[in-house]
C-alpha cells in the first residue's frame, strides 16, 4: 500500500494526522497568543504587527488554506474514527466503568464543538468583521508618520467591550485548553515521543502549558472589561 | 493443634449475563450465593453455582477458564465493569471472595467488543488475537539443533523490556477495557516483545506492518490514549509499548515506501 492511503486508511495513520494536524493547530493557537499579548503593549505594536501579516499577501492565502485543511482533515477523520470506534463495542456494559481515563479525554467531542463553533464566530467577527463595517477601515498611522493601518488595538477594544462576546470568549478558551490538555499528551503518545523517562515532564509540561494558555487569553478581554486597556487617543 | 479453619461465611448475589448462543438476545439472571468462603477463588464460586445448576436441571453457566493461575490467558469476566475484576495485575482466576464484601452485587459479563463475537453466556471467541499474531508475530528461523543460548549477545536492559511486553497472555482485556474496543496493546506488546530482540530484526518492519493491518481489519477499534487498557491488563504491560509501536509503524512506513528494490532475479544457480 502506498505511503498516503496507509496514512488516511490505517488506525495508526489517521492517528498520526490527527496528531500531525493538532500539532500544526497547537502552534498555531500559540504564535495567535503571542500576537494578542502584544494588546498589552502600546497600540502602534500590534497594528504594525496586524499590518506586517496582511501585507503577506498571498503568503497569508497559503498559511491560511493550509491551515483549514489542517482543520478539516483534523475534523474529519475525529468524526470517522469516533464512528468507527462505537461501531467497535456494539453491545454495551450494563456497568460502566473507568479506570484512569481522564475527564478531559473522555470530553473530546464536546469540548471540539464548543471550540469550533468559537472559531466560525471568531472569524466572523475579527476576520470578515461581520457587523463592523468601521473595523474595515484603515484608520492607525503607524509611527513612521505616514502608513496608513488597520486599528486593530480598538477592533480589540470594542469587541471585548460586550460582555457576551467576552464571556463566550473566556469559555471557548477554557474549553480549548482542557482539549489540549488531552490532546497535547496524545498527540506525544501517538507520534511515539514518549517513554516512561519523560512522561511525567511530559504530563507537567502539559498541564503548564494548558494553564498558562488560559489564563494569558482570559487576561485580554478582563482587561479590557476592567478598563485597564482603554481605547487610545 | 490445628489451627482454626473456619473463616466467616458470607452471602453474594451473582448477576451472570445468560445468553444462549451468539443469535439468542441475552439478559442478566440473578444467581444468590451463601456460604462464600473468602478463600474461594471467584470462578470456584462460579463451579459451585454452576453445581446447583446442575444438580437442579438447569443450564450451567458456560465461561472461558484453563490453567487458572494467570498464565494461560484464558479466563475472561469483565466483573462489575472491569476486565478480570477488581485488583491489580491478575486474571480472573486470581481473583479471590475476599475481594469482595458480604450483600454485595457482583455483575459478571462478557468482554465486549465486535471483534470477540459471543459464544455463549461469558464465552467469546477471541480468535481475532490469533488472526493479528499469524499475520507476523513470529520470527522465521530453520528448525534444527537448539542453538547455543549466548550466540546472540542480546543486552540486558532489552531483554528485561522484550521480557516485560512478552508477559502478555492474549486475554483480550485491553481490548474489553478499551472504550473503542482497541487492541493496540495486545499488538503493540507483541511487535515490541519481538522488535527488541536481534532475533526479530529481519522481519521487524513487516511485522508491525501486517499486524497492524490484520488488528484493522479484524474490526477493532482506535487508539485514543486514555489507557484504560494497561489499567486492566493482568500483566501491568505498559502503554509505553503503544508509543513505541506507533513509532516503528511510521518508520516502517517510510523505510517500505523508499527502500531500493534488488534487481537479483534469485540464487547464483
Amino acid at each position: 500500500m502506498n505511503l498516503l492511503g496507509s496514512l488516511f486508511s490505517s488506525s495508526i495513520g489517521r492517528k498520526f494526522l490527527m496528531a500531525a494536524t493538532g500539532l500544526v493547530l497547537f502552534g498555531f493557537v500559540t504564535g495567535h497568543l503571542l500576537g494578542n499579548l502584544q494588546i498589552f503593549l502600546p497600540p502602534q505594536k500590534i497594528n504594525a504587527y496586524g499590518h506586517m501579516l496582511e501585507s503577506l499577501g498571498a503568503g497569508l492565502w497559503l498559511i491560511r488554506l493550509f491551515l483549514l485543511a489542517c482543520v478539516l482533515i483534523h475534523i474529519w477523520l475525529a468524526i470517522q474514527l469516533t464512528l468507527e470506534n462505537r461501531a467497535a463495542r456494539p453491545q454495551d456494559y450494563g456497568v460502566a466503568h473507568i479506570n484512569r481515563a481522564t475527564l478531559a479525554s473522555r470530553l473530546m467531542a464536546r469540548t471540539s464543538i464548543v471550540v469550533l463553533a468559537f472559531i466560525l464566530f471568531h472569524l466572523a467577527h475579527y476576520t470578515v468583521r461581520a457587523g463592523h463595517p468601521l473595523w474595515s477601515e484603515h484608520t492607525f498611522t503607524l509611527a513612521d508618520g505616514y502608513t496608513k493601518v488597520r486599528d486593530i488595538h480598538a477592533m480589540m477594544v470594542e469587541g471585548f467591550s460586550n460582555v457576551a462576546v467576552s464571556v463566550f470568549y473566556i469559555i471557548a478558551v477554557g474549553l480549548l485548553s482542557y482539549h489540549l490538555a488531552h490532546g497535547i499528551g496524545s498527540m506525544l503518545q501517538t507520534l511515539g515521543l514518549k517513554n516512561e523517562k519523560w512522561t511525567r515532564g511530559l504530563e507537567r509540561f502539559a498541564v503548564a502549558y494548558c494553564w498558562g494558555y488560559f489564563l494569558l487569553n482570559a487576561a485580554i478581554p478582563l482587561a479590557v472589561l476592567g478598563g485597564f486597556v482603554k481605547l487610545h487617543a | 493443634m490445628v489451627a482454626p479453619t473456619a473463616k466467616k461465611l458470607f452471602s453474594v448475589t451473582l448477576r451472570i449475563w445468560r445468553q444462549a448462543g451468539p443469535q439468542q438476545p441475552g439478559k442478566f439472571v440473578d444467581y444468590p450465593a451463601a456460604n462464600v468462603s473468602p478463600d474461594m477463588s471467584f470462578l470456584e464460586l462460579l463451579d459451585v453455582v454452576n453445581d446447583g445448576l446442575t444438580k437442579d436441571d438447569g443450564e450451567p453457566i458456560a465461561f472461558a477458564h484453563d490453567c487458572r493461575e494467570g498464565i494461560c490467558g484464558t479466563c475472561s469476566c469483565t466483573i462489575n465493569g472491569k476486565p478480570h475484576g477488581p485488583g491489580k495485575g491478575i486474571a480472573t482466576c486470581q481473583l479471590y471472595m475476599r475481594s469482595f464484601a458480604d450483600g454485595d452485587t457482583i455483575v459478571v459479563e462478557p468482554f465486549r467488543a465486535r471483534a470477540f463475537p459471543l459464544v455463549k453466556d461469558l464465552v467469546t471467541d477471541r480468535s481475532a488475537f490469533d488472526q493479528v499474531q499469524q499475520a507476523g508475530g513470529f520470527i522465521s528461523v530453520r528448525t534444527g539443533a537448539a542453538p547455543d543460548a549466548n550466540s546472540i549477545p542480546v543486552p540486558k536492559e532489552d531483554a528485561d523490556l522484550a521480557m516485560d511486553a512478552a508477559a502478555c497472555i492474549g486475554c483480550g482485556a485491553c481490548v474489553a477495557a478499551c472504550k473503542n474496543a482497541s487492541a493496540m496493546l495486545f499488538v503493540a506488546a507483541k511487535v515490541s516483545h519481538l522488535g527488541l530482540m536481534p532475533q526479530g530484526q529481519p522481519e521487524r518492519d513487516k511485522r508491525v506492518l501486517a499486524m497492524v493491518q490484520m488488528m484493522d481489519a479484524a474490526g477493532f477499534g482506535n487508539c485514543t490514549n486514555q489507557y484504560e487498557c494497561s489499567a486492566v491488563c493482568p500483566k501491568t504491560i505498559t502503554h509505553d509499548f503503544i508509543a513505541r509501536m506507533n513509532r516503528d509503524y511510521a518508520v516502517a512506513l517510510f523505510r517500505e515506501k523508499f527502500k531500493p528494490a534488488s534487481n537479483a532475479s534469485g540464487g547464483a544457480g
